[in-house]
């Protein structure tokens, strides 16, 4: 490529985030470098802060630049109940929600032998033990719906089963400001099980 | 569920619906597809014949059309094989007249998929996140040439093909399959690594269970109706008899759905040693067969001779298309590839009644244009060339 090594590199790296082809990448990369002061230098910055500062949390695998993380620190919160999450991201669409005020677990993925991802690859024995040790009451799991995220919900549930905590699991059903005519009938039937 | 929409459907099948307009496509726009680097054809909604020498574009434009429904059209193509040879990306635009006005509908290889196959829908302009929008749209129902040997080939082609039925009523079932076969593949290279991890086996034969049942029902259910509708009367063609055969059909026959899960969930989790040393599920709906049978002679269809296993499949997909006009309130647009020359003058002119009476927007091939003679002006003649489309 014309204009060294630097810009190559760059592509390169930029090519591995999510959503981003080489194409795509060669686009970003360029309008990072005509924008210099407004977005580049802010940027690298801001990265190298990340960088150095933010860790996951030990106990939880949030992330945050203090360990244990300001939500396992935070005494206002339900330390009795805990929700199951697979990435931080899921995490934080919970706390947008603002409607769970117990702690939290990031497993760090999914169940998946296809992606070479195994129970061990997960933080599920850090969950067994937490649910001793912390005096747990509930355990909600709140994983995607799909069969990946299913069969690692079904596969925590039963690991956690010895240990006689109540488990429970997101109910799939009606969104919110939904219309019943538009929704597919796999989902409806779900919620005329899980109705109140 | 399914069973509700197929029940009623099969109720009122004799009473057809004449009110409402056909869905049909009434513009065509190609480009960079396959032989066409540009073409564009208007239509009206009465079928198309479409007639013209071997290798001139005939079947593509059916491709084409096979294109407005999900999925990988009548060949079952790869997106890049359909690109003309030397052109880009195809791309093309349809209008389809439906109850509701006519709908445009874009769609084409995704030029910028940067090494990955992608297929681009719109709707009226707006960018679709998937191709389930365009089931909505019109039901698309084929028969080609290389299903001739449907009835003779493995039971896969014959899973895929009831499959595809089922989606013209049931769009979720495409997810419930793709869910089961991924869930499968799990499982399968857990065997593989010869993984002795029990709870993440039971978790995966979990889903397994509870998709196949829910596969099983679908298609047993799509197998009855089209048994009862094409026993409501075939004209001169066989009357095809319709079930499908399997360990977990047996088990529906027996007891409820839930019961059937248990025994599936129970079934894999006493498999799985033998599974691992045959590389292979031995139980579920990926073991399914439809077993179609020549009702008159009480006669498998795999024994029938080459022109009755043709006019068997015909018969199918005739009934299919009698349900689909009954469930969907219109009926799904038809794509022959092929058929008319292959049957006996009688059977021909039952065919060219039967979609005249359901108002279907029929697209129809043949080398000889005399073939389309006795539909005359109840359709539309064009001649196809060396990838050129001329009013006959």
């Amino acid at each position: 490529m014309a204009g060294g090594p630097e810009i190559e590199r760059l592509v390169l790296l930029l090519a591995k985030l999510p959503g981003l082809g080489p194409r795509s990448a060669r686009r970003v990369a360029l309008f990072l470098l005509k924008r210099r002061a407004q977005v580049l230098e802010p940027l690298a910055a801001a990265m190298a802060d990340a960088a150095a500062k933010v860790r996951p949390c030990s106990r939880c695998g949030n992330l945050d630049t203090v360990d244990p993380c300001q939500l396992c620190r935070d005494d206002r919160r339900d330390g009795a109940i805990l929700c199951v999450v697979a990435d931080v991201a899921d995490l934080w669409a919970m706390e947008r929600s603002g409607a769970f005020l117990g702690r939290y677990h990031v497993l760090g993925g999914v169940l998946s032998a296809l992606d070479g991802v195994r129970p061990d690859d997960l933080a599920i024995g850090r969950l067994v033990d937490r649910v001793g040790a912390e005096g747990i009451s509930e355990v909600v799991l709140a994983l995607n719906a799909t069969v990946d995220g299913q069969t690692t919900a079904h596969y925590v549930a039963e690991r956690l089963e010895p240990t006689g905590v109540r488990v429970s699991r997101l109910a799939h059903g009606v969104p919110v400001g939904g219309e019943l005519d538009y929704l597919d009938e796999g989902t409806l039937a779900a919620a005329l099980k899980a109705r109140r | 569920m399914i069973a509700p929409i197929l029940s009623s459907a099969a109720g009122s099948v004799a009473a057809r619906s004449e009110a409402a307009p056909a869905v049909a496509v009434t513009r065509l726009d190609l480009s960079d597809f396959r032989c066409y680097r540009q073409a564009r054809i208007d239509l009206d909604s009465r079928p198309v014949a479409l007639a013209g020498p071997n290798g001139a574009g005939k079947t593509n434009l059916l491709e084409a059309v096979s294109f407005l429904a999900p999925g990988r059209g009548l060949r079952r193509a790869r997106l890049t094989e359909v690109d003309r040879i030397g052109g880009g990306a195809w791309a093309m635009a349809a209008t389809v007249q439906t109850a509701a006005g006519p709908i445009a509908i874009g769609t084409g290889r995704d030029p910028e998929g940067e090494g990955r196959e992608r297929r681009l829908v719109r709707i009226d302009g707006a960018p679709q996140r998937g191709q389930a929008a365009l089931a909505e749209v019109a039901g698309i129902v084929w028969l080609t040439p290389q299903m001739d040997r449907l009835f003779l080939e493995s039971a896969g082609g014959r899973r895929r093909f009831v499959d595809r039925l089922v989606y013209g009523f049931d769009p979720e079932h495409a997810g419930r399959v793709a869910a089961y076969e991924h869930a499968l593949r799990e499982r399968g290279r857990l065997l593989r690594e010869r993984s002795g991890d029990r709870g993440w086996f039971s978790a995966l034969e979990e889903q397994i269970a509870g998709q196949g049942v829910a596969i099983v029902a679908a298609r047993r259910e799509l197998a009855a109706a089209i048994d009862r509708a094409a026993a409501e009367g075939v004209g001169p063609f066989p009357r095809p008899a319709l079930a499908m055969e399997g360990t977990v059909d047996t088990w529906l026959d027996e007891g409820p759905a839930l019961a059937a899960e248990e025994r599936l969930r129970a079934m894999l989790a006493a498999g799985r040693r033998t599974d691992a040393e045959t590389g292979s599920t031995a139980a579920g709906p990926h073991r399914s067969d439809l077993a179609v049978r020549h009702a008159g002679k009480d006669m498998p269809a795999a024994q029938c001779s080459t022109g009755e296993q043709k006019a068997l499949l015909l018969a199918i997909v005739l009934a299919d298309v009698r349900l689909q006009a009954a469930a969907r309130g219109v009926p799904p647009i038809l794509l022959l590839d092929e058929v008319a020359a292959h049957l006996d003058p009688d059977r021909r002119s039952h065919l060219y009644d039967e979609i005249l009476a359901l108002g279907v927007q029929a697209w129809l091939t043949g080398t000889d244009a005399e073939l389309f003679a006795p539909l005359a002006g109840a359709a539309q003649h064009l001649r196809v060339a060396d990838a050129i489309v001329t009013p006959r």
